[in-house]
């Protein structure tokens, strides 16, 4: 059984009922499809106020985000019965409201694409290296990371 | 070797990548850190809380211990804010 991977760092926007049917097309033996999208907010905390950020820009390391990425995808594979996976991020300048990044799973039954879906998402914020800044009223400044992402990502490590 | 840097770490450095050879009793991406903090006010700012940041040697990530020897690109950066 092949399975369709597509992994994209781009700065333009992506469509995500375009990247669902490419992944889908052709095909019979997917029962289930999985779609997270990110969306820039246009505020880090509640109390911030909802507008408090005019944009981020997201700076990545080429080449390694991509294999950090791939590798992921990979193991996802191998512990999920999947059809296809696609995961497309975006990188420059992103206004709230916009599209940063899109995680697609499909498999045959729901639970797998459910799962693989939310471990490559926790991986992607742990590990693929990529970076926030956020344009506020009063200047820019790095995103911190969370611990709470970090945790996200270790309880999917095999005791 | 070469050597990257991102994020805040590009900006407190003040480059994007640059060519250092570093003498033999650096082995350790720990070590390296230590060196290139040596080199100037804008990388002992860079590197002022050695244990926050992260290393990548050739496009993997590394722990401080990991060796050095026959890297050919070694990254530092800050933790990962994606997704």
């Amino acid at each position: 059984m092949t399975v369709a991977v597509t992994i994209r760092i781009q700065e333009a926007d992506f469509d995500i009922a375009h990247e669902i049917a490419a992944l889908t097309q052709g095909r019979t033996d997917i029962g289930a499809v999985v779609t997270f999208s990110g969306i820039c907010r246009g505020s880090q905390d509640a109390d911030q106020g909802a507008d408090a950020i005019a944009a981020l820009t997201l700076e990545h390391y080429p080449g390694m985000a991509e294999a950090e990425i791939g590798r992921h995808v990979a193991e996802a594979i191998e512990r999920w019965p999947l059809t296809g996976v696609t995961v497309i991020h975006r990188v420059g300048r992103i206004a709230p409201g916009e599209n940063i990044v899109v995680v697609l799973t499909a498999s045959a039954h729901r639970q797998a694409a459910f799962q693989a879906a939310e471990f490559l998402m926790d991986y992607l914020k742990a590990s693929a290296p990529f970076w926030k800044r956020e344009e506020a009223k009063g200047g820019t400044n790095w995103v911190d990371a969370r611990s709470h992402d970090n945790d996200a990502a270790a309880r999917w490590t095999k005791s | 070797m070469k050597i990257l840097y991102f994020a805040w770490v590009r900006e407190r450095v003040g480059k994007t990548e640059e060519t250092v050879e570093p003498p033999a009793a650096v082995r350790t991406v720990g070590d390296l850190i230590g060196w290139l903090s040596t080199r100037g006010d804008e990388y002992a700012h860079a590197f002022e809380k050695p244990r926050v940041i992260r290393a990548a040697i050739d496009h993997a990530h590394v722990r401080p211990d990991a060796v050095i020897a026959g890297a050919r690109e070694i990254a530092f950066f800050p933790p990962m804010t994606g997704g």
